[in-house]
Order: structure tokens, then sequence, then C-alpha cells
């Protein structure tokens, strides 16, 4: 019907590009979940008794469990059986410095933007880089250390910090929370590990950057962040894994802790393989991230680009205990091609003039379907309370669907509720206004997506606020139509 | 610069533009009227490549090139610009952002360096004044919670700094109050020149008090069936379209 061929349909198709696979020697366990592989996990570990009473209950926990069904996601049913739940790769011993770290590895994270070479670094960041099942290098941890931040891989914490450890380990997602966090503390391997101080500001940002190598293995980081009284730090995880035809499961969990006066700003670029064209492979991200605002006047503050991912279930929240407390979640979401995303928040208001503000992006593209799941409770204690939610939701196209669902609770009448959500569909006027202007409608797609995002993006740390709008575009080639 | 033979072009299946002849040289500008529904947006609009419209017969050559033949993207940066009749709102992105990366991506096509933010900014500044822009207006969201006025001096605000070699400008004149239709009609005067072409869609004579045409043409549904000089606007003012309607009917 028409002269030009709709630009919609237009765009050309970009590869996933960090779907590259690293020849490097792994130890691998062999496939399959049993109390002896625990005990394998915990012993290649040398870890002390507690962790593996822990990892024990959890599983044993797990057993009695059945996988969540509720969310709008759709899959065929996982063999956890048919998974390796250990892959690392093999090192002749642990590397002190990075100057050690098999340069293999140095090159794979070179390859994904990340230097590790302390000449090459990052200014102003320091990373935890985690492969496979494993932490290989830490980044400006003497550094921080002179300010008594400890910053290092979680295996190494649970080895040099055994009593933090065991003081915060479960103490906001227990292992009991939900089936797939029971299966991360049976099985995690590694994760991050932050503890800031009393009255310390973290000078500069901390990440973990995490990539699946091997095949048919899962991988089930855990990452532990306490912020001491008064203490501030800012927190970014970033995740990608090789083009697989297979799909790979991905279960994490993450437990903040904030004291009094404290502030945890934690954001996420995820952009695990998506999956090809057609559907085929990409990562399952079964995610539990949940923040407890312990103390008075602590803030936690969530805000994620979720791009890959085949399946994406997460829902990082926030417990508002102490007084006067603050919850945030910026949310941009985005399914293209056949992914699927169910992700939102929940804010638990239990004490006094605790405050939270949820704004949700979703994107959907292609065949992606993009799914607000979002939880507002305010208990009866909870005097004064107050929310603010959007949800706005983009569709590109007439095969993908968006859909919002929020539940709210509320036990004490002094609360304040706001909430307001939108659905729009980019316009092809949109677009060719752009064009007219000398702008390619591809351009025209990622500048206007980019647009709708821009109060997510304005919350992420200036370094990657650009990345994220670059994969933005990246992830949306080829999607409209 | 821009001839247009025989132009026949549907949309939706049915025939909006029963074959149009147009020839603007440089340096002219034409005026189209008519009365409303006649096809004058359709006719700009196929001009700057608007999907939707199927060009059933004719052609259309643009300094020489099918311009048919070229992208939305590709003509506006060979120098065809557009002023929309009814500009959209990008939500989320700054005038400022917008407009800088149009020119840049003109400025490419046409083997120019880019313009860093610095340069930019006073290149927009000089051309802010042509229309008595606020600056406020370039930090704020394309065409969101604009006024009336203040959008289409956006539009011609953004072809002076574009420098387009031919301007279609669609009823940039309708909704202004005589101060902003004044002030806009400078602005549009400031762009003539001896290597630019313009052709001015109006409903209403009173732009063309303002920016005098070298001719005139009327389009009654979807057809020229009339031009003339300037003063051929005058007598259309006092006789309206209806009958030029009537005599084209007897024609039929
Ligand atoms: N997208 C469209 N779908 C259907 N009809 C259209 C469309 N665009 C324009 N038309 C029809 O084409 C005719 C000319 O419209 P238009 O070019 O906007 O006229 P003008 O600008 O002269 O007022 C009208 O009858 C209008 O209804
Ligand atoms: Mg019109």
């Amino acid at each position: 019907m028409s002269t030009a061929a709709n630009p919609l349909h237009e765009i050309t198709t970009a590869e996933y590009k960090y779907g590259f696979v690293t020849q490097i020697e792994s130890d691998t366990v062999p496939r399959g979940l049993s109390e002896d592989v625990i005990r394998l996990i915990s012993a290649k570990k040398n870890e002390p008794e507690f962790m593996l009473e822990w990892r024990l209950k959890a599983y044993r926990h797990w057993l009695t469990m059945e996988e969540p069904r509720w969310a709008n996601v759709h899959y065929p049913p996982i063999d956890y059986q048919a998974i390796s739940y250990y892959s690392a790769p093999k090192l002749k011993s642990r590397p002190k410095s990075i100057e050690e770290v098999d340069p293999e590895l140095l090159a794979t994270y070179e390859k994904l933007g990340i230097p590790l070479k302390e000449r090459e670094i990052l200014a102003g960041v320091a990373v935890d880089a985690v492969f496979d099942s494993i932490s290989v290098a830490t980044t400006f941890k003497d550094k921080l250390a002179e300010l008594g931040i400890i910053f290092c891989s979680f295996s190494e914490a649970v080895q040099e910090h055994p009593d933090l450890v065991r003081k915060y380990l479960g103490t906001v997602v227990p292992y009991t929370d939900n089936f797939f966090a029971a299966l991360n503390s049976a099985v995690f391997s590694d994760g991050s590990f932050c503890y800031i101080p009393r009255g310390v500001r973290c000078p500069m940002e901390l990440s973990t950057y995490f990539r699946i190598n091997a095949a048919s293995t899962g991988q089930f980081e855990r990452t532990l962040i306490v912020a001491e009284e008064g203490s501030y730090v800012s927190y970014l995880e970033g995740c990608t894994a090789p083009i697989r035809d297979e799909n790979q499961l991905h279960a994490a969990v993450v437990e903040l802790v904030a004291l009094d006066n404290a502030s945890i700003k934690y954001s996420t670029v995820q952009n695990w393989y998506p999956g090809d064209k057609e559907g085929k492979g990409g990562i399952y991200n079964f995610v539990t991230k949940r923040g407890k605002c312990q103390g008075v006047n602590s803030k936690i503050s969530w805000t994620q680009v979720e791009t890959g991912s085949a399946i994406t279930w997460k829902y990082p929240s926030c417990l508002l205990m102490g007084d006067n407390s603050v919850g945030e979640f910026h949310s941009v979401a985005l399914t293209n091609n056949y992914q699927q995303a169910d992700t939102g928040t929940k804010m638990i208001h239990i004490g006094k003039n605790t405050r939270s503000t949820v704004v949700s992006k979703g994107i959907s593209a292609g065949h992606g379907q993009n799914t607000y799941r979002g939880m507002v409770k305010i208990l009866k204690g909870a005097e004064g309370a107050r929310n603010f939610s959007r949800c706005d939701s983009l569709l590109l196209g007439d095969k993908c669907g968006a859909h919002t669902f929020p539940y709210i609770e509320v036990r004490n009448s002094t609360a304040t509720m706001e909430h307001e959500a939108s659905t729009s569909k980019i316009g092809e006027d949109q677009i060719f206004y752009c064009q007219q202007r000398g702008i390619s409608a591809e351009a025209a797609v990622s500048m206007i997506v980019n647009g709708f995002c821009k109060e997510v993006f304005r919350e992420l740390p200036m370094e990657f606020a650009v990345e994220a709008q670059k994969l933005l575009g990246v992830s949306l080639e080829g999607s409209v139509g | 610069m821009l001839e247009i033979e025989n132009l026949h072009a549907k949309v939706e299946g049915s025939e909006i533009l029963h074959g149009i002849d147009l020839r603007i040289n440089a340096g002219e500008v034409h005026a189209i009227m008519g009365p409303n529904g006649s096809g004058k947006s359709t006719l700009a609009k196929i001009l700057a490549g608007r999907e939707g419209y199927d060009v059933t017969a004719g052609k259309v050559l643009f300094e020489g090139q099918d311009l048919l033949a070229m992208t939305p993207e590709d003509r506006a940066r060979a120098g065809v610009f557009l002023g929309f009749q009814y500009p959209v709102e990008i939500p989320g992105v700054s005038n400022m952002y917008f407009l800088k990366t149009a020119l840049n991506e003109i400025r490419k096509y046409r083997g120019l360096p880019e313009l860093d933010a610095m340069d930019f900014l006073v290149l927009a500044r000089e051309k802010m004044k042509l229309v008595d822009m606020d600056e406020d207006l370039m930090n704020r969201a394309v065409n969101e919670g604009f006024s009336g006025g203040e959008i289409k001096r956006n539009e011609v605000f953004q072809m002076a700094v574009l420098e387009p070699r031919l301007a279609v400008l669609d009823e940039t004149d309708s909704g202004l109050d005589i101060d902003a239709l004044k002030t806009v009609a400078r602005g549009i005067n400031a762009m003539r020149r001896d290597d630019r072409a313009m052709l001015l869609i109006t409903h209403y004579q009173r732009l063309l008090n303002h920016v005098v045409p070298d001719k005139v043409h009327v389009m009654i549904d979807g057809q020229v069936v009339r031009s003339g000089g300037k003063e051929f606007a005058l007598e259309l003012e006092e006789k309206g379209y209806g009958w030029l309607e009537e005599t084209e009917k007897a024609r039929a």
C-alpha cells in the first residue's frame, strides 16, 4: 500500500556483540544435583562448616518446593539434573594480583570493554569480574581497603570475613523465600561482597561484571552489600553470555542491607544473550533481589536496564523498615524478537513516613512480551507512608504485547498512593518527522525510545548511562515491525 | 529546481491527486492555495516521502534527480525541507539534541564536518533571533507542550538551521495571531535566496501579504486548476474558491 517499504520493517538485524566463546580449560562438575554435588562445591571452595550446613538446609527445602508458574512467561520444563552447577576456569593457583590472571581471561574482559589491567583500568570504577562460577579479578581492592571498605568476591569474603557473611547471609532473602532463591542458596558459587563501614562514602563506583562462558552450566551468583550507619555506595552490575542454541539458567540472589542514614544505589545493565530471532537459545534470568532499609532515614535505590535474556523474572524490592526510609525502583525493560520479561518491584512500607517511587518503562518489539508486576504494600504501622508509581509501555509494531499488574494493599488510612499508567505505540508520524529532518528510521527509533526512557537513564551513573543508551539502540535493531 | 509532472497518487485505494504539474525554479517562491481536503498536504507529504501514499503515475525531479526514488532521509539530506502542518511531539528528546543530530546528518551527507555542541549552540542562537524564539524551547522536548505559535516558529527555526534548497511550508501560518504571523513571515523572508526555492501551502491569503510569492496556484480536488501572479491571491481572497470549483465542474 505504500511508496516506500515500511521503515518499521526495514531495519536490519545486528548480531549480539558479546556472543563469542573463550577457549579456556575448565573445571566443571558433572551435570546433576544432589547433596554430594553441594558438598563438592563447598569443598572446592574450602568453605567453613556453617556454609555447608546452610547450603544443605537450602537444598533440602528446595526439594519440597515447586517451580513458580504465576509469572506471565512461558517455557518448557527445566531439567535440573541436566545442568552442571559448577564450572570454573582452571587456574594454576589463585592469582594474587591482576598480573597473574590468565591472559585469555583478561583478553575476554578486554573484548567486553572491561579492562582489568591496572594501567587501563576504568577510572573511578572498581570491578569484580566473575567468569562462570568464580571471581577472577577485583580491581582497586587495596585502595578501597584503606577506607575500610571491603569489596571482594563472595568466596573470598567467606574465607576472610566469615563473621560478616554469617551475620547477614540470608537475612534479606532467606533460602525459604522462593524456588529459585532456594536453589541459589544451595549451589551458589560466587558473586560479590561489599561492606561499607560507618560514615564512609565510597569514593568510586563498585561494579561486578558477570560472564557466563561454559556450555550447559547454570550461573548462580550471590551478592551481598552491607552499608553501615551513615555510609553510601553506588554499585553496578553488568552481564553478558555467549550465543548458544540451548537455554541456560541464571538464578542469582542479591541482598542489600542499609542501616541508619545509609544509602545504597544499585544499578544493573543486563545484557545476557537474548536468543536468536526465532527465539532459539538465550538465558533464563530468574533472579531475586531485595534490599532492607533497616535503619532510620536509610535509602535503597534500584535502577535496572534489562535488554537481554530470553526470559526475565525479577522484582528488585525494598523492605522499608526504618522510619523515614526511602525505596526507589527505576526500570527499563526491553523485549524484542521472542523475549519475555515479567519484572517489577515490591515496596513494603513498614516504618513511619516511609516513601517509595516506582518508575517503569517497558518497551516491546517484535514478538516480545513485557509484563510489569508491582506490589505496594502499606502495613498498619506505616503512618504517613507515600508511594508514587508510574508504568509506561511503548509498543513497536503489532505482534508484541505489554501487560501491567499492579497490586496495592493499604492497611493504614494515612497513606498516600498515586498510580499512573500509559501505553503508547511508537508512531510512524514520529519516525517520519525525524526522517524528514535527515535522521534515518533506525536512528529515529533509537532516539524516540531513548527519549521514552530518559527518566530512568538519568538515574544511572554517568559512564553507564551512555552505554545503556547505545545498548538500547543495538537491542532494538531489527526489532521494529 | 523542482519539476512535478502529471503526478497521480492514491491513499488507501482512492486517488487523491489527479495529475499535478508544477515547476519551481531556484530563487522563486510559489504558493499553493485551495480549499480543505483538496490534496495540498498530500502533495507535500509525497514530496517528502511519507509512506502510505501510492504514486500511480507521473514523476518528480529535484535538481534533476528522481526524487521519488530516494528515501525520506536522503531527500532531507539533499535539501528538501517540509514544515509540517501538524508537527508531532517526541517526548524525552530535547529540541536541541534533535536538531543537532539532524544538522549533523545533513552535514555528513554533504561531506561537511559535524558541529560540536558549542558550535551548534552559537549557530542555533543566531537563528533563534530570526523568529524571536525563546532559548527555553531548545531545552524542552521536541514540540511537547508547545503553544500553536511556538510549534510553527519552531518549524521555521528548524528550516533556518538546516538551510534547505527547497522548503515546502504546509500551513505554517495557520493558528497564528497577527504578531506571530508577522514574526514567522519575517523568518521566511529572511530565508529567501537566489539558490533556494519555496513552496508555501496556505488556506488563507493573509500570509501572502507578508511573504509575497512569485506565483500562485489553486488546487481543487487533486488538481491545479489555475495559476497566476501575486495579484491572483488577492482575487481569490475576494471571490473565494467557489467560482473556480464551478468552472472546474463545467469543464469536466
Ligand atoms: N491517510 C489518509 N487516509 C485516507 N484519506 C486521506 C489520508 N490523507 C489524506 N486523505 C484524504 O485526501 C484528501 C486530501 O487531504 P489533504 O491532502 O490533507 O488536503 P488539504 O491539505 O488540501 O486540506 C482528503 O479528502 C483527505 O480526507
Ligand atoms: Mg493540509
